[in-house]
């Protein structure tokens, strides 16, 4: 029942589809993979079009009317969890922040799962590997409190320096920018050697925290293969926390790792250099940072960065 | 009879939000055996969602916040039904979890002194919520679950729990449930169950809560014979969005209104100046320039009616709509366009404007909003010991929003996230003592176990049936119609009826396709738990009398001093789903409900409220 006579408006703006109204009733073409690791196939649904829904609106209503064993991920509906990431048109994005109104007026939508997981039931796929590459990560490892701190009852830290790290901490993990990655999404065999754009960027928020004493710089090159990326840019472009993969977190992180590969003390220097950088009023609150209570864990981990990984 | 696969630990969390997190790193700290066990991927629960804060006297704002502001502000918003060592616990030590929290990683938002940011928060006296901009929830989840991960514990995810099991002396003793993505069912004997369940919302047709708010813990609390209390206390947040249908239940911040937003009938009247009750008269503008006034300076007038508490607002919204003077979309409108200038909305309240440009497509600096009561949180639940978090069934705990007591009758915001840290780090210490004290390995009967996978399984077997997701269509529909925001004697007992034919059609449901991550069965098995807790709210709201926070009850419109000294409890008379490993399907239709009356209050403690009459 595809019988899309697909008259392509020149706008694909806001508003253009949906409403029931008007002339007959409108439909809706949904071009659904179905099927499990064994294969499978893109099955259509047409279902009548209803104002102001998200693709994960109009999936719902397929399970509910039409095909209640339609397997999908989603929780929270608002762009929160990360849970209903899919292939929207062939473009890596979540099915609940994706309006009706926003794609191709009375053209078939085609959702697919996402194609560098293996796929479990039909827009459901294994994750698992994101995990895997989760658990690999060094943990994070504070700094001890200054007797300052303790006494405050916490640490002190600068709302600038906690910045560039909130930015990653933003993160949603929806895997997107790991779909889409072609280190992974076209060379199976990386995956054990790759620990991809999310994780870049976990790496780099633990690299900036303010508190944080690890090297994780060896790590990175040498297991995590942060050389094999090539900076194309397209983690970032499908990102829906609009967190800047490639320009905050991969491009800084190569830097460290090329310009002072395994130099601990331009490490620790930059470590310095940025704890205390700031209005004057900081570098006041940071001095104390600089007397030997605090100084002393920082160089704690100076000595030697692999082992404490392993 | 399918295979299922074993696992022995020694304790079980189920629920991986920010209560069951919590629980398992505790546990893992004492050198148990732990398996956290949760319906989605982890991290995706649906603590992740709260925005706005953690509330914790930390003082870093405010140097004469102390535990004891915070304990006398929860309980009043609590309309004193609050068990008070639970808040009392809360108030003292959620300034210790959330500072642990950042020596975990977690990065809130700071003072100019480098400490801890708080912000202002309805009936918090002081600046008290720790947050992160508006996405507390995710900074809390990601950093519990990066130090469970990073600890050790042991996750099984996309694993749905079914029910509780028990050893011949009646503790709990393990568990049966199914992997999702495989539907193959999974069994664990365990010496201990912390249930991180969180809510219910799913039951109503306009919610806040993500699909996982089934209330499996608080219906498998109840089959295992445990005291469940106050299940009547369901939190209706007056401005959920309502339109268009993606985004129908989506929270609108209390926000919009603190910032001048008012509420506007169809007719373009501010329509709460009509339902300033005489309670709050006093304290309330009367006149539109009056209240205007306020925003500016609090002592050039009294406070706009729209800023009356929530439980009023959601009545008067409710009250238009249902004169005829609601919104096209059957809701009301929150109109901030014509208040405020849109540069001022973007930076007040970037987020809002962000949820309903992308979602709504509505543009709220020029447009008003539409909005209604949504369905958000349940204060009832699991009768815990404040301390242990110990249910009344022997091994089993619960902690989070499953549990009751804590928030009384009306929660304040940010008093959710606070409590998950402390209570469920309490439970990882309680089930841990108690594993520590208990001797022998847990053992279920075989027998149990196969009659829960059977029940399970029943939906594939049935030549014809009905459709699961219509009987939770109509289960939604009798929730949100006639156990909703203002609930009545006789639509109660209509509901009663109602929930009555649900249960035996909900027995009867029939689903398509195989068990590997079928949507349609996992519905059907989350159904019995839907049903339990409908059932139990609905017998609640039945008993109470009278109108108490979150109760609001259109016959009893006043609270009654003498029902607000006792917890109205439910439970399946022992004998029933208790006993020696018995399963089947353990009859609600036979739970009880009686009155019982509230821990009594120290007199140190019963001192604050008296201070504060004088
Ligand atoms: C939009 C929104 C905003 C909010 N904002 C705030 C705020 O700013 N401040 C605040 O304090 N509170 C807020 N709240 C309330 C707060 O977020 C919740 O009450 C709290 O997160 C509940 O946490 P929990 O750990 O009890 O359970 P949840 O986070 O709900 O987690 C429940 C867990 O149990 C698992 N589970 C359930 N059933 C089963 C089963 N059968 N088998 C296996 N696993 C199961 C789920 O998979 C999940 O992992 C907000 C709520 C909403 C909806
Ligand atoms: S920039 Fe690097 S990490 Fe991002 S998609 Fe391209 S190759 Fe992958
Ligand atoms: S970095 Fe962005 S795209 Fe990648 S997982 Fe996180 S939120 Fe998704
Ligand atoms: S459902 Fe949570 S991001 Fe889409």
């Amino acid at each position: 029942m595809a019988d899309d006579t697909t008259t392509p408006r020149a706008d694909g703006g806001a508003g253009g589809a949906g409403g029931a109204g008007g002339a007959g009733e409108r439909t809706v073409t949904m071009r659904l993979w179905r099927g499990d690791a064994s294969g499978g196939d893109f099955v259509d649904y047409v279902l009548p079009a209803v104002e102001g829904e998200v693709v994960l609106d109009v999936v719902h209503r397929v399970q509910a009317d039409l095909a209640p064993d339609l397997a999908c991920r989603w929780n929270c509906k608002a762009g929160k969890c990360g849970s209903c990431s899919t292939e929207i048109n062939g473009e890596p994005r979540l099915m609940c922040m994706t309006r009706m109104d926003t794609l191709p007026p009375d053209e078939v939508v085609t959702v697919a799962p996402m194609k560098t997981f293996p796929v479990l039931r039909d827009l459901v796929t294994d994750v698992s590997y994101n995990y895997e590459v989760a658990k690999r990560i060094p943990p994070f490892n504070p700094r001890p409190k200054t007797d300052d701190e303790v006494a405050a009852g916490g640490y002190r830290m600068q709302q600038i320096d906690v910045e560039r790290s909130q930015e990653f901490r933003k993160c949603i993990e929806c895997y997107l920018c790991q779909d889409v990655c072609h280190v992974i999404r076209d060379h199976e065999e990386n995956k054990t050697a790759y620990a991809g754009p999310r994780f870049f960027a976990r790496s780099a928020e633990l690299e900036m925290h303010p508190l944080d004493a690890t090297d994780r710089r060896e790590l990175l090159q040498e297991e995590q293969g942060l050389n094999k990326c090539n900076i194309t840019k397209c983690c970032t472009e499908v990102c829906p926390e609009h967190i800047k993969i490639t320009d905050n977190a991969i491009i800084p992180l190569k830097e460290r790792v090329v310009d002072a590969r395994y130099d601990p003390v331009a490490w620790l220097g930059r470590k310095i250099l940025r704890r205390t950088k700031g209005t004057a009023a900081e570098a006041a609150a940071t001095a104390p940072a600089h007397g030997p209570a605090a100084v002393q864990p920082e160089v704690e981990v100076t000595g030697t960065p692999g082992p404490q990984h392993r | 009879m399918p295979e299922i696969e074993s696992h022995d630990v020694d304790v079980v969390v189920i629920g991986a939000g920010g209560a069951g997190l919590r629980a398992a790193i505790e546990a893992k700290a004492r050198g148990l055996r732990v398996a956290l066990v949760c319906k989605s991927l982890l991290g995706k629960a649906h603590t992740v969602m709260a925005e706005g804060g953690a509330a914790a006297a930390l003082g870093n704002v405010y140097p004469e916040d102390n535990w004891q502001v915070h304990f006398r502000d929860t309980m009043r918003g609590g309309k004193m039904l609050n068990n008070w060592r639970m808040a009392q616990l809360h108030a003292q030590e959620a300034p210790d979890r959330i500072r642990e929290l950042e020596e975990w990683g977690a990065l809130f938002d700071r003072t100019k002194d480098g400490l801890i940011l708080q912000r202002d928060f309805g009936g918090h006296r002081y600046a008290r919520l720790a947050h992160i901009g508006d996405r507390t929830g995710l900074e809390l989840i990601r950093t519990l679950q990066q130090k469970a991960v990073a600890d050790g514990v042991e996750v099984f995810m996309e694993l749905k729990v079914l029910r509780l099991l028990h050893d011949d002396s009646g503790a709990v003793a393990g568990l049966v449930g199914y992997w999702r993505p495989s539907g193959s069912f999974v069994s664990f004997t365990t010496k201990a169950v912390v249930l991180a369940t969180g809510g219910v919302g799913k039951s109503w047709k306009y919610t806040s809560n993500s699909w996982e708010s089934t209330g499996d813990g608080h219906a498998m609390a109840v089959w295992a014979g445990a005291d469940m209390i106050d299940m009547e206390a369901v939190q209706f947040h007056p401005t959920g969005m309502v339109w268009p249908l993606s985004v129908r239940g989506i929270l609108v911040t209390e926000g919009v209104r603190g910032d001048g937003g008012v509420l506007r009938n169809a007719e373009g009247r501010r329509f709460m100046f009509d339902y300033i009750p005489p309670m709050f008269a006093a304290e309330t503008a009367d006149s539109e320039e009056e209240a205007d006034k306020w925003y500016a300076d609090h002592s050039a007038g009294r406070r706009p009616p729209e800023l009356l508490p929530r439980d009023e607002v959601a009545r008067s919204i409710n009250s238009e709509v249902k004169a005829g003077r609601g919104s096209p979309h059957g809701g009301v409108f929150l109109d901030i366009a014509s208040r405020r200038s849109a540069e001022d909305i973007r930076r007040r309240l970037p987020s809002m404007y962000h949820q309903f440009k992308e979602l709504a497509g509505v543009d709220i600096t020029v447009e008003a909003m539409e909005v209604g009561p949504t369905c958000h949180y349940i204060m009832g639940g699991v009768r815990v010991d404040a301390d242990t978090t110990a249910t009344t069934v022997p091994g089993l705990f619960a902690a989070g929003e499953v549990a009751g007591g804590m928030h009384g009758s009306n929660r304040l915001g940010g008093n959710s996230l606070s409590d998950l840290l402390v209570f469920g780090r309490r439970a990882g210490m309680g089930a841990a003592d108690y594993v520590e004290g208990r001797s022998g390995s847990a053992s279920v009967d075989r027998a149990a176990m196969e009659e829960v996978v059977r029940a399970a399984t029943a939906p594939f077997e049935r030549e014809s049936g009905e459709n699961p997701y219509d009987v939770q269509h109509d289960l939604q529909e009798t929730m949100q119609s006639l156990v909703g925001i203002i609930r009545t004697g006789s639509e109660l007992e209509e509901a009663m009826g109602k929930l009555e034919e649900l249960e035996e059609r909900a027995a009867n449901v029939a689903v398509a396709g195989g068990p590997q991550y079928n949507p349609g069965w996992n519905l059907a098995t989350d159904l019995p738990s839907m049903l339990t807790v409908s059932r139990c709210t609905t017998q609640g709201a039945i008993h109470r009398t009278e109108s108490r926070g979150g109760h609001t009850r259109d016959d009893y419109p006043a609270p009654d001093a003498e029902l607000g000294k006792v917890n109205f409890v439910q439970r399946v008379p022992a004998g029933g789903a208790r006993s020696g490993g018995a399963v089947g399907t353990p009859s609600i239709r036979s739970i009880t409900i009686t009155p019982e009356p509230l821990p009594v209050m120290p007199d140190e403690l019963q001192a604050l409220f008296d201070e504060e009459a004088h």
